[in-house]
């Protein structure tokens, strides 16, 4: 039989043992109490319990069984492992019954379990994480056993070239060749990124303070969601938007004043990436100077600074904080941005200063390794998951100063809604 | 030295310009943000609107023996160049399907091919001048149009931009986003409530809100990465799928979810608890059967905005696999399958000149399907908000 099939059967199976479970357990429940008996819970709660007992080994058991098979790689057959889980399920059912009893508190019982199933499920989010860092970890340790971290780290030559033939077992016939230098990698990702900023920080910001401290609540009201609208629009179309209509624009202006420009250049995705970035640095910075408090505003106002010295002097520097914390997640955001730079950028890992030429990320790599006929195993693919493991660790450590500079502010201003 | 009035209010008045210009410059910047919108808008509807529009053009098919071999064989030679292939290769299979076809003749219209498209809508085009002047006297005839492209809608991604369409893209992204929905709704909607009603204020539960704040910040590809090596090379979740698809967006909308349960969760006022324990509600009834309710649509316009993003997410499904070249619609959640953002994804990347107001028609779609669902959330808030 098909394991679908199995699984069908199983479930359906649960599923029919699970009502048994119910009404034999309400009727039970409904005797003892017509008998007159005082009973500490509802007919239903035991119901309910009755349903739990029966299904709640038998899921637990298939789950062990399914991770020990694929964990330790145990050669436990499935239709074994869950006629197993049935014969759990229908111990389950017995006990359940037995314990519908006039002394036994069936809705604490269930909330106890209810509270394992919401700590469970809590977990989750722990385990992405955890799956996130040990799924890059292995890999790119596999990866510097081929290559050095140090020559990952500060070499200026990315070529990974010939290295499938490495990993073909035919290591002599140019595997030498092969180099993994991430500085270019890195060198064009943060190129990138500071022109993304150029354009975010200067437009966000000023436009976060036009709306928290000039515009009319009408304007307000009406500007921030569609400022939100930037960051709703997928990447995949800023990507076409910059591969189609900006590059040719920077080319054309970058020839105009006769300098040189690729098609693929970085000044493109860069700007594009930020554009979408504005929101993310308007929205919290307005946040933040909104929650400055207004006595700050009174007193410089009562000493006669003008509306433009109270928020150069008073109500940034107040609100610095926030909008460094606003910034860094900005950052983070634009070094870990992909179809921008896949659909915009280049392919050429590129050491340079003109951002009219052509450049790679390390995002776009770690696609290029991934999307090929590459073998698993090879180097190049491999390397995909060293770039990540960097890119990880970067982004993590400005998520948490970030975290940080914000928790900072909420502190000194005790404001509580960011 | 003290200075005279004059002095004083020259600088004053100084002052005041300085500070009307920060509100001008920062009025600017506002400014440059919505033309930058606008600029985009505009730009996408006018790459994309003439792909909702494909050239026919009307032709004498004749199904004689020649055309069960050839299809090209049952049209006039000269007309055949300007009829996409699609067309043509489908000839022999209808005479195979119907033989009393065969010997008769009949005039249709049909789907011309990309480069007549092209032509007609005034872009580049890489017809020759003879077929050019054909095309210009069809068109004086009335025998070439530029007629609404179901095809757009009906049919999967091909080789052939006149023929290529979205519908197994957008089935791909509706049998992903099910499977994301069903596992990111209700784990997140758990661990949301876990954490504001059950949870004691202590290491462990601080560790998993930082842990949620930092997964919402953590790149998308990262995710893609996880999907990789350990949804499929651990798993064995079959590559390219809806369901590793699924699996892998589920996890990167759970703190989306979870964020906005938990504002949702705080916003319903204390004193709808204390009255649930009051009355002998446990915990869990509390929660079920008062706060829960309350809290739905803060919950609802939080997921709508969780898929939307997650709709239009690219980056971790190339990783996992989800931009193969798929014609047929899926009816699985195990076989391979794309959907939208990758296929806009898959044709920006054709050479084909043609495959550029497709990509910018898909994307109007995907657009169109975002506002849709984000709109829905905010009428949904505002119609069920309740302020306490």
């Amino acid at each position: 039989m098909q394991t679908d099939q199995l699984l069908t059967l199983f479930s359906g199976v649960l599923l029919l043992l699970g009502l048994i479970a119910f009404f034999l357990g309400r009727a039970k429940a409904a005797r003892v109490r017509a008998s007159g008996t005082a009973m500490y819970a509802q007919p239903d709660q035991y119901a309910w319990f009755a349903v739990l007992a029966t299904a709640g080994p038998a899921i637990v058991v298939s789950a062990v069984g399914a991770f020990v098979l694929l964990l330790l790689g145990a050669e436990i057959p499935t239709p074994y492992l869950l006629a197993g889980s049935l014969v759990m399920a229908a111990v389950g059912l017995m006990v359940g019954m037995r314990q519908v009893r006039p002394d036994f508190h069936a809705r604490q019982a269930i909330e106890r379990v209810i509270r394992w199933v919401l700590v469970t499920a809590a977990m989750i989010s722990i385990l992405t994480t955890f799956g996130i860092l040990v799924s890059i970890v292995f890999e790119a340790l596999r990866f510097f056993k081929m290559h050095s971290f140090w020559d990952f780290i500060t070499g200026t030559v990315w070529n990974p070239g010939a290295s499938f033939l490495a990993a073909a077992g035919r290591a002599e016939e140019g595997a030498t060749g092969a180099q993994f230098g991430s500085v270019p990698l890195f060198a064009g990702t943060f190129m990138i990124t500071a022109i993304a900023m150029l354009v975010a920080i200067p437009v966000g910001l000023l436009s976060a303070i036009y709306m928290a401290e000039f515009a009319p609540s009408r304007v307000r009201t009406l500007a921030k969601p569609t400022l939100e609208v930037l960051a709703g629009i997928p990447t995949v179309v800023y990507g076409f938007f910059a591969a189609i209509t900006v590059a040719p624009l920077i080319v054309d202006i970058a020839g105009f004043f006769g300098v040189d420009a690729a098609y693929n250049n970085a000044v493109a995705p860069g700007v594009v990436m930020g554009i979408m970035i504005i929101p993310f640095i308007s929205s919290l910075s307005d946040d933040v100077i909104n929650s400055v408090p207004d006595s700050m505003r009174q007193g410089s106002l009562a000493l006669g600074m003008t509306k433009g010295e109270t928020i150069r002097d008073v109500v940034i520097p107040a609100a610095l904080p926030g909008i460094i914390s606003a910034s860094l997640l900005a950052v983070s955001r634009a070094l870990g941005e992909t179809m921008i730079v896949v659909m915009a950028a280049g392919m050429r890992p590129n050491l340079t200063a003109n951002p009219f030429e052509d450049m790679t990320t390390v995002t776009v790599r770690i696609v290029a390794a991934l999307t090929g006929d590459l073998e698993f195993e090879s180097a190049e693919t491999l390397s995909a998951f060293a770039l990540g493991l960097v890119l990880f660790a970067v982004t993590l450590s400005l998520n948490l100063v970030s975290v940080l500079m914000i928790r900072r502010f909420r502190e000194k201003y005790r404001v509580n809604n960011l | 030295m003290s200075q005279t009035f004059d002095e004083i209010s020259s600088q004053l008045r100084k002052r005041h310009r300085r500070s009307a210009r920060l509100k001008w410059i920062s009025m600017g910047a506002l400014g440059l943000a919505g033309l930058f919108l606008l600029w985009f808008f505009s730009d996408m509807l006018g790459k994309g609107l003439p792909a909702f529009q494909q050239a026919q053009i009307q032709v004498e098919v004749d199904y004689n023996e020649d055309a069960s071999r050839m299809g090209r064989a049952a049209l006039d030679p000269d007309l055949s160049r300007l009829v996409s292939r699609t067309f043509e290769r489908m000839i022999p299979v209808q005479i195979r399907e119907n033989p009393e076809l065969l010997g008769t003749s009949e005039t249709r219209w049909v789907l011309a091919n990309a480069q007549v498209d092209q032509y007609l809508k005034g872009h580049r085009h890489k017809l020759n001048e003879q077929q050019v002047v054909l095309v210009d006297e069809l068109l004086a005839e009335g025998r070439v149009e530029l007629k609404f492209n179901t095809n757009f809608f009906t049919t999967g991604d091909s080789k052939m931009a006149e023929a290529s369409g979205i519908l197994s893209a957008a089935v791909g992204t509706v049998m992903t986003m099910l499977v994301t929905l069903a596992i990111a709704f209700p784990i997140g909607v758990m661990t949301a409530v876990y954490l504001e009603e059950f949870a004691p204020d202590n290491r462990f539960t601080q560790l998993i809100e930082i842990n949620i704040n930092n997964l919402a910040a953590i790149p998308s590809i990262l995710f893609g990465l996880l999907g990789l090596a350990i949804f499929i090379n651990f798993f064995g979740v079959p590559r390219s799928s809806p369901l590793v698809g699924g699996m892998t967006l589920a996890l990167m909308t759970l703190p989306v979810i979870i964020i906005a349960t938990r504002t949702a969760l705080r916003s319903v006022p204390d004193s709808i608890r204390h009255a649930a324990f009051g009355v002998g509600c446990s915990r869990w009834q509390m929660v079920r059967d008062h706060v829960l309710p309350l809290a739905m649509p803060g919950i609802m316009t939080g997921s709508i905005i969780g898929l939307a993003q997650a709709m239009g997410e690219t980056a971790p499904l190339i990783i996992v696999g989800m931009v193969a070249f798929i014609p047929d619609v899926g009816a699985s959640f195990t076989e391979a399958a794309t959907v939208l953002p990758a296929q806009i994804f898959t044709w920006a990347g054709e050479p084909e000149k043609a495959f550029v107001e497709k990509t910018a028609g898909g994307i109007l779609v995907l657009l169109t399907i975002l506002i849709f669902l984000n709109a829905t959330a905010v009428i949904l808030r505002k119609k069920f908000e309740r302020r306490w």
